[in-house]
């Protein structure tokens, strides 16, 4: 059966994501060792992370750090007393044949990550926990022909799983709510979020029911998705495929299926009824860990703003447009940078302006990152100023000022103004001068004006320019040309 | 040099320069090649030795030497000693060195102690006659077709023997104490949680612990004050500060409990419960309040033991698994052959046994009525000596209900695991406890020892009156 959009409409889709985000700690979860992607293969690793006999895991006090921001970023509750358990299974990128994380005492409960709706509405996606474990080592399946080669440099980096509530209703949404995870723990640099090189995993537990329907369907979990796109892309298949199964009576099997970017389709992976049983029980070798309210305290005044709070403070307080504000928090950069411009000048539209407009432009063409622009906040900010003040007009600062900052960062907007000779002329009597000179060039448009042509204005302040060599300041100049033709 | 001798006799003739340490070596050395038959060394480091002790000689000349200068001591293979093989007794280990050191060692070999070889054991430590090593069994150096005990049979017989001053073992249910007392050694385990457990391969993490073999309390205390403390490497260690337990002139015990369950059981030998009564009256004449408390779950200790140190056991040799190191079977072609075939060659009978008892009672649907059942008495046993401590300074009776047996006598696995009935006590609630020797049985001539189990982290006590009472027993 081939699948007709308006089916869509019949159904409703329940989906919650389980999210891995990779810690970017100094050592791994129980070792000192070092992890640092791209390194070469099994060289990031110890007696420790090998699981030689008789090594015992360490416990990391940064991961704790992180997973208490994130807790606290996400508004859930912190565990105050929590252990730790294994969970058992074989696998040869897994060298102590088990692997430590958290089972009934997950260090954060509750919570929720704030996403946009598909109708651009503020949602809420409750989470029903975050627990701390350790990364698997890489089973590299393609490089040689006969042989599946294991890399353990990332065995035992630390993970926080992020579990959300089965409350995201389209694929549309699971990628919102993807992109609020990912901005986030950027923000909070614990994690460089990056889907491709798998610091951030996502698996997605996807139903059907008929819309009005108070039964779930059966739950399939979608693994393998390694971008954003490809999740949603993975979830809109799946949602499809399990419609026409309902349409066509077909069971759906609670399985495990992998995302096949290729062909954009999903394939079962492994039935849940062969699913290992993880036999777990509490981690003997580390202590129970106690999380003090003063700790949580401590953290909760370290934490760093979030884009929420810079959102909220961008439109309420600055009153900034949404999209401007959406813009200037989407990265932490932008918004910090913004954030330190406006320390500098008030004026908040210009300096958003300004950041969003010829400063994004010009990383775009050169496709640098903000943190390698040269020129810092205060000097962009004097160059509103001077704008601001009628010394330099708006084109002048973007076409000729602009361009000239970034070259020599350490000079300030007004010198370099002043050193080509690009200080505006506001003085009247000279830009007067300018206007009666363009008067006597265009006698005719100075009759065609009188005789009612107003939008000849335009024509004046064009002429006014080229005399003035662009200098005149086009505010009082556009006033001064009405006032000489009305005498 | 004297048969069963101390460091503790000695030290003062290394100080002297009477002795050398190179000298001591070679007769150990001497020793163990003539006692080869016993099978108690899987590997001697001969050369090595001999090296070090020529090092240390030149050390004491200088007057720089550590507090173990001139101690030689013997590993249970479970131990961990950089650059040198290890195996636990298990075939599956084939071929392993080990990259680092315990900590245990490390701060031996700090104090100029000098290692002598490693020592034979139950292949992972589970069994309590030393008959489940891969590489054979070990004698008994009083008779030698009578098992020595387990796990740490090799390292009692080294000890008794005299092929080295101070052996270490490992501690899960008795594994220390049991030996000692079927070889006439002072076996210790100190509390859970004393001595960093970096480098002891792991049966079961939350019981075992290691502890010295040594022919006086003096080596005992020693040594076990020079490996506890603090470890950034083992996060269940215990920060408590170590305390001064070469000092052994005073203790402040008063009141002892024996358990009356103890006394009761039939399994107990009828002489050995006479002589422990008579030792109990000798102590009350001596001053000491005696008193009988009622400790009614023997029966359960075993069971509880069991499962829950098969349960870590399950999960702990998971990581021998014939892909990172160790025996890979000749014979499996894809991953699940190379699980399944190296870990059935690999792996001897008891330790199968005891994945496969542990696998049970972790698995889905029988986890609460065997692993959390495990837990909960675990949880009382623990309540309930806490409790007769609040009252008495120490519990006394005997280590193990029988002497020594013949090897090959006990071949149903539930009569061997009721060997610890006595021991696994202080394993389950974490205290500190030491088998001392005791007396010779009139039967067979076999020696038994008697057991003492402290407050945890008494272990100053622990050892003082221990050597008191070692005073008084004729």
């Amino acid at each position: 059966m081939d699948f007709k959009e308006e089916l869509l409409d019949k159904y409703e889709a329940v989906i919650g994501l389980e999210v891995h985000i990779q810690l970017n700690t100094k050592t791994k979860a129980y070792s000192s060792d070092r992890y640092k992607y791209g390194d070469s293969p099994n060289s990031d690793v110890s007696v420790i992370s090998l699981g030689h006999p008789g090594t015992l895991p360490r416990f990391n006090k940064q991961v704790m750090n992180y997973a208490v921001k994130l807790g606290v970023a996400l508004d859930c509750e912190i565990t105050e007393k929590m252990n730790f358990a294994r969970k058992n299974y074989f696998y040869p990128d897994l060298p102590k044949g088990y692997q430590i994380t958290q089972d009934l005492t997950p260090i954060c409960t509750g919570g929720a990550v704030k996403i946009k709706d598909e109708k651009g509405n503020d949602k809420l996606v409750h989470l029903t926990r975050i627990h701390w474990e350790e990364d698997a080592g890489k089973s590299i399946h393609d490089l040689d022909p006969f042989n599946t080669l294991v890399d353990l440099n990332r065995a035992g980096v630390p993970l926080l799983e992020i579990v959300s509530e089965p409350e995201i209703k389209s694929s549309e949404e699971a990628y919102n709510y993807l992109y609020e995870v990912r901005k986030l723990v950027r923000y909070l640099e614990i994690c460089n979020g990056n889907m491709e090189e798998g610091s951030l995993r996502c698996d997605a537990n996807i139903s059907v029911m008929p819309k009005g329907s108070d039964t779930f369907g059966t739950k399939v979990e979608v693994k393998n998705m390694n971008s954003m796109r490809n999740v949603q892309k993975a979830i809109e298949f799946e949602i499809r495929r399990q419609i026409i199964a309902n349409e066509t009576g077909e069971e759906i099997k609670q399985e495990t299926r992998a995302y096949d970017a290729l062909n954009n389709r999903t394939l079962s992976m492994r039935s849940k009824e062969s699913d290992n049983d993880y036999r777990y029980f509490p981690e003997p070798d580390l202590p129970i860990i106690r999380v003090s309210q003063e700790y949580v305290s401590e953290v909760k005044e370290t934490m760093p703003p979030l884009p929420d709070q810079l959102y909220r403070k961008f439109t309420e307080e600055l009153k900034l447009s949404d999209y401007d504000s959406k813009i200037l928090t989407d990265s932490k950069e932008v918004a910090l940078y913004f954030e330190e411009l406006i320390q500098h000048n008030t004026n908040y539209k210009s300096c958003a302006n300004w950041l969003i407009g010829d400063i994004k432009s010009y990383l775009n063409d050169k496709a640098i990152e903000l943190e390698e622009f040269p020129v810092k906040p205060e000097a962009i900010a004097e160059l509103v100023r001077i704008i601001d003040e009628g010394k330099v007009s708006n084109s002048v600062a973007s076409q000729k000022i602009f361009p000239l900052i970034v070259e020599n960062p350490e000079k300030s907007a007004l010198k370099i103004a002043e050193e080509n000779n690009l200080v505006q002329d506001s003085d009247e009597d000279s830009i007067k001068d300018y206007i009666l000179q363009v008067f006597e060039n265009n006698p005719s448009e100075v009759e065609r004006y009188k005789g009612g042509e107003k939008q000849l204005v335009g024509f004046f302040m064009g002429q006014l320019m080229k005399v003035s060599g662009g200098k005149a300041d086009p505010k009082s100049a556009n006033k001064l040309i009405r006032e000489l033709l009305e005498q | 040099m004297v048969e069963n001798s101390s460091f503790s006799s000695q030290k003062e003739l290394f100080d002297k320069g009477t002795l050398s340490v190179e000298e001591c070596v070679n007769s150990f050395l001497n020793k163990i090649n003539e006692r080869n038959n016993l099978n108690a060394f899987l590997e001697v480091y001969s050369e090595e030795a001999i090296r070090r002790a020529k090092e240390i000689d030149q050390k004491i000349k200088a007057g720089n030497q550590g507090r173990l200068a001139g101690m030689v001591i013997g590993l249970k293979d479970n131990i961990a000693f950089k650059g040198h093989k290890f195996s636990a007794s298990s075939k599956i280990l084939e071929g392993f060195e080990s990259q680092f050191s315990a900590t245990a060692v490390e701060r031996l070999l700090n104090e100029d102690a000098i290692i002598i070889g490693r020592l034979n054991c139950d292949e992972f430590a589970m069994g309590s006659s030393n008959e489940n090593s891969a590489y054979g069994p070990v004698s008994n150096h009083l008779n030698e077709d009578y098992v020595p005990g387990g796990s740490s049979g090799g390292s009692t017989v080294a000890v008794g023997a005299g092929m080295c001053h101070v052996a270490l073992g490992s501690d899960t249910g008795g594994s220390i104490r049991q030996p000692a007392s079927f070889t006439g050694t002072v076996g210790f385990k100190p509390t859970y949680g004393r001595i960093s457990r970096y480098g002891l391969i792991a049966y079961a993490s939350s019981f075992d612990q290691i502890g010295p073999f040594s022919n006086s309390i003096e080596d005992a205390a020693l040594v076990s004050e020079i490996m506890m403390g603090k470890d950034e490497f083992d996060s269940t260690l215990s920060n408590k500060e170590v305390p001064n337990l070469s000092d052994l002139n005073t203790h402040s015990v008063k009141r002892i409990a024996y358990i009356k369950e103890i006394f009761e059981d039939d399994g107990l030998d009828q002489e050995i419960k006479n002589q422990c009564n008579q030792l109990i009256e000798k102590l009350k004449s001596e001053g000491f309040e005696v008193e009988e408390v009622s400790f009614p779950y023997l029966d359960k200790l075993v069971p509880a033991y069991y499962v829950l140190t098969t349960a870590e056991a399950s999960s702990n040799l998971s990581r021998f698994d014939g892909v990172h190191y160790g025996h890979q079977s000749k014979n499996a072609e894809g991953i699940d052959e190379i699980y399944k075939l190296s870990r059935s060659e690999g792996f001897g009978p008891e330790v199968k046994r005891r994945i496969m008892t542990g696998t049970f009672v972790l698995s889905h649907g029988f986890y609460d009525a065997y692993y959390s059942q495990g837990q909960k008495v675990r949880r009382v046993i623990r309540d309930k000596t806490n409790e007769i401590f609040q009252s008495y300074d120490m519990i006394i009776g005997p280590t193990t209900p029988t002497t020594a047996f013949k090897k090959n006598a006990v071949k149903d696995p539930i009569t061997m695991y009721l060997q610890d009935i006595y021991t696994v006590h202080s394993n389950l609630s974490g205290n500190p406890s030491i088998s001392i020797p005791f007396k010779n049985h009139s039967e067979n001539n076999m020696p038994y020892g008697i057991q003492l189990m402290a407050d945890h982290f008494e272990e100053k006590d622990l050892l003082a009156f221990s050597k008191y009472l070692s005073t008084i027993i004729d």
